[in-house]
């Protein structure tokens, strides 16, 4: 029971991943799936890019095309950035507020699980007649009963239930920022990582939402006969376009936020200067948040809603140039007179501050609706929303992986492999990308599988396709790197190996179970340099170091996610010719396996166990 | 430490007030419960019943919306109540952020272009 410490040591590796609550793991976990879920991706767009390589390629079908295209977006978008972001949050967050873990363990373990589960759903589309193929905002009528196949049906649910899983990360990621905070750190002293988080958690909560309810009408239309998007029967196509959009931009935002906030660590860490201009930069993350919400209609300009209203959202639109102006500015005048030092994160976070620039310019562009329907549909968009994804947020991840890394794992990644990885990644990136712009200028629309000779696109797709293989190659080159220096790299047993300035690098390394083995007394922004400079380099505790109690791990939240993929799989089998197993049966199965698991939690006492107050000593002293 | 955890307790640690509100509270939950799914289903009879005509159906279910709307954020969700500033603080952002997209959506969607 609660005093006997039979934790996560005494268990298989297996089965203690399994049933892990531990933030710290978890973050492991999303960031390993998050990479498994990017790489497959990644092979998708290598395999289009091979097809527009040369005019009138015929190294995929169409249909395969449209499939790869969809699977790409769809899976880049939710299944690999989400969860990367996720995982850095997961790690980071608990350790820069100062907490042992998130509020709620359990609920975090179980957003990792049904994510996961909603992914592997979406998945495994393949084997059943082929991916979804109506591009990732899945547009009716093209995903009607209709027109769209069973791969639609795979999308709807396996995005519906990887979404819950979003939707309760992002609840607990609120309770925790607004109650774990520890003694002393107040809002205002947030690291800006957290503060994302925070604003980011709360988009999920009000843009997941609207989509979670799109894609419930959505499979009401498609597999119970439903009419909402059906015009002949009184529905409307362009209610899904509006559905799709409000939860679509917002979405946007809530990958590039948290990429906003890596670099807001980064950046003043290995500048040696505090985050310029700190609380406008807490004021423009809330604007551009609200603002996110009022421009979706930015994607619709070609829809024909009218001049008034496409005035009104194009204006809306340019106004978040404001407040992310301000953002650059600020990361601009951070670096400036800093000590300045160019690792791999370093560069990351520095050179994404010109290629968001970039993206943003590209963004206003698109924002001007008349001109709009120029732009639209084309390759131009393409090369805009990848200079923000890959210029932006990937570069952010890239800068989060290199800089935490020590933390998570105990030992660097190894510099020199790294600047290689970033120098290839950005030439390859900048080939693959900016000539994109051209395309689309000169008429290459976006989702086409081929185009024919003499329109002068050859050259300019060719130099595309070896920009990807050299971004291939880089990512190649980091994958490598995370092996290489699991062997060769030295194990790092100081708690601050880049002398950084937040909570997280007071924590010994590698991070013991409970985090911090008494709270921290917060007394400044950047606790841990404050400290550091006016203190005596440690925490000032702000408990009597005593018993912790910590919670146990379980199975159920593997469970619960099971349970919601058979569940969602029996449904998908109601669209099916010749289900072997009566559909509704499936169903049945997976709403006892996720409810029962759900009882039994409720029902079950569980008190966590204690690690008594020898055992922190002895951890501690050997940390020290 | 920790024996005790699953015994459960004799007498109540709150006083008497405490409980005594508590109950009121309950009371009130209940009742705010019971009249949100009347209107629900007053809602459900005026459009499934053939007799009440479909020009006064449409206002009267908006209308029954609006109340279940303050209905919830005040009595279910403790809008009303003190010491819920980030509750509250989440609930007006809702709001806040949900009605220029409901009206933007209500007449994009209209027959009318603007
Ligand atoms: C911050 C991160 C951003 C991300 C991740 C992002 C991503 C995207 C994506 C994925 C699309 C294509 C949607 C589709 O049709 O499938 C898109 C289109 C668009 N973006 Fe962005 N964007 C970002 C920022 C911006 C900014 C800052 C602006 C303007 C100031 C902007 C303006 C637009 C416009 C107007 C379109 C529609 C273009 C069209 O379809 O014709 N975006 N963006
Ligand atoms: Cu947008």
């Amino acid at each position: 029971m609660a005093d006997n410490y039979a934790n996560t040591a005494d268990k298989s590796v297996l089965w203690d991943w399994l049933t892990t609550v531990d933030h710290k793991k978890i973050a492991i976990m999303y960031l390993i799936a998050g990479t498994l879920f990017f790489v497959k991706a990644g092979v998708m767009a290598l395999f289009m890019r091979i097809q527009l390589m040369r005019p009138e390629m015929e190294f995929i079908t169409g249909q395969t095309f449209n499939e790869l295209i969809t699977m790409h977006g769809t899976i880049m978008l939710f299944l690999a950035a989400t969860p990367l972001i996720f995982a850095f949050m997961n790690f980071a967050v608990p350790l820069q507020i100062g907490a042992r873990d998130v509020a709620f363990p359990f609920v975090n373990a179980l957003g990792f699980w049904i994510f996961f589960f909603g992914g592997l759903l979406l998945s495994v589309s393949w084997f059943f007649g082929g991916g979804p193929d109506a591009g990732w905002t899945s547009y009716v009528p093209l995903a009607s009963r209709e027109h769209g196949g069973l791969g639609i049906d795979f999308y709807v649910l396996g995005l519906q239930v990887s979404g819950i899983g979003t939707l309760v990360s992002g609840i607990n990621f609120i309770v925790t920022i607004i109650n774990m905070r520890a003694p002393g750190m107040t809002m205002m002293r947030l690291p800006l990582f957290v503060w994302t988080t925070l604003v980011v958690s709360i988009l999920i909560v009000f843009a997941f939402t609207p989509l979670a309810a799109g894609l419930a009408l959505l499979m009401l239309d498609r597999i119970f006969g439903g009419q909402f998007f059906i015009p002949g029967m009184d529905g409307n196509v362009v209610l899904w376009q509006h559905i799709f959009w409000i939860f679509g931009h917002p979405e946007v935002y809530i990958l590039v936020l948290p990429a906003f906030g890596i670099i807001s660590e980064v950046i003043p860490a290995f500048s040696r200067k505090r985050l310029f201009g700190y609380s406008a930069m807490v004021f423009a993350t809330l604007v551009i948040a609200f603002l996110g919400f009022m421009v979706w209609v930015h994607h619709m300009f070609t829809v024909g809603i009218g001049p008034v209203a496409n005035s009104i959202f194009a204006i809306a639109t340019m106004a978040i140039a404001v407040p992310t102006g301000i953002k650059i500015f600020n990361w601009l005048f951070t670096m400036w007179g800093g000590k300045l030092t160019f690792n791999t994160a370093m560069l990351c976070a520095s050179s994404f501050v010109p290629t968001f620039v970039l993206g943003g310019v590209t963004g206003v562009m698109l924002a001007m609706a008349p001109v709009d329907h120029l732009y639209h549909d084309t390759y131009f968009v393409v090369a805009h929303f990848h200079y923000i994804i890959i210029g932006g947020i990937v570069l952010g991840l890239f800068a989060a992986l290199f800089y935490w890394y020590p933390k998570m794992f105990g030992h660097k990644l190894n510099e020199a492999l790294g600047k290689w990885m970033f120098w290839l990644f950005y030439i390859g990136f900048h080939l693959t990308f900016f000539v994109q712009h051209i395309l689309g200028l000169i008429g290459m629309q976006r989702r086409i599988y081929t185009y024919l000779e003499g329109q002068g696109m050859a050259t300019m797709n060719m130099i595309s396709t070896i920009g990807t293989f050299i971004m291939a190659f880089a990512v190649v080159l980091l994958v490598f790197n995370v092996v290489y220096s699991a062997y060769k790299s030295e194990r790092i047993t100081e708690r601050d190996p880049w002398d950084a300035r937040t909570l997280e690098w007071a924590t010994n390394t590698p991070v013991p179970e409970y985090n911090f083995a008494q709270t921290p007394q917060v007394r400044s922004l950047d606790p841990w340099f404050y400290e550091k400079v006016h203190g005596d380099g440690t925490m000032k505790p702000a408990e009597p170091l005593d018993d912790i109690h910590m919670p146990n791990g379980s199975i159920l939240p593997f469970m619960i996610g099971l349970g919601l993929f058979i569940g969602g799989f029996g449904f998908i089998m109601m669209n099916m010719e010749n289900p072997i197993v009566p559909p509704l049966l499936v169903v049945i199965l997976g709403a006892v396996l996720t409810f029962g698991s759900m009882g039994l939690r409720s029902i079950k006492e569980d008190h966590g166990y204690n690690i008594p107050l020898e055992r922190i000593k002895k951890i501690e002293k050997e940390a020290s | 430490m920790g024996e005790n955890l699953s015994q459960p307790f004799e007498k109540s640690a709150m006083s008497k007030d405490e409980r005594i509100q508590l109950e009121r509270e309950k009371r009130i939950q209940i009742t705010a419960f019971a009249f949100m799914i009347s209107l629900t289903l007053l809602a459900f009879i005026a459009t499934g019943s053939e007799i009440i005509p479909a020009v006064f159906t449409v206002p009267f279910i908006v209308g029954l919306a609006v109340i279940q709307f303050f209905l919830q954020l005040f009595y279910f969700m403790h809008l009303k109540d003190k010491n819920h500033a980030w509750p509250n603080m989440m609930m007006v952002s809702g709001v806040f952020l949900s009605t220029p997209t409901i009206i933007a959506l209500a007449l994009l969607l209209g027959e009318t272009k603007f």
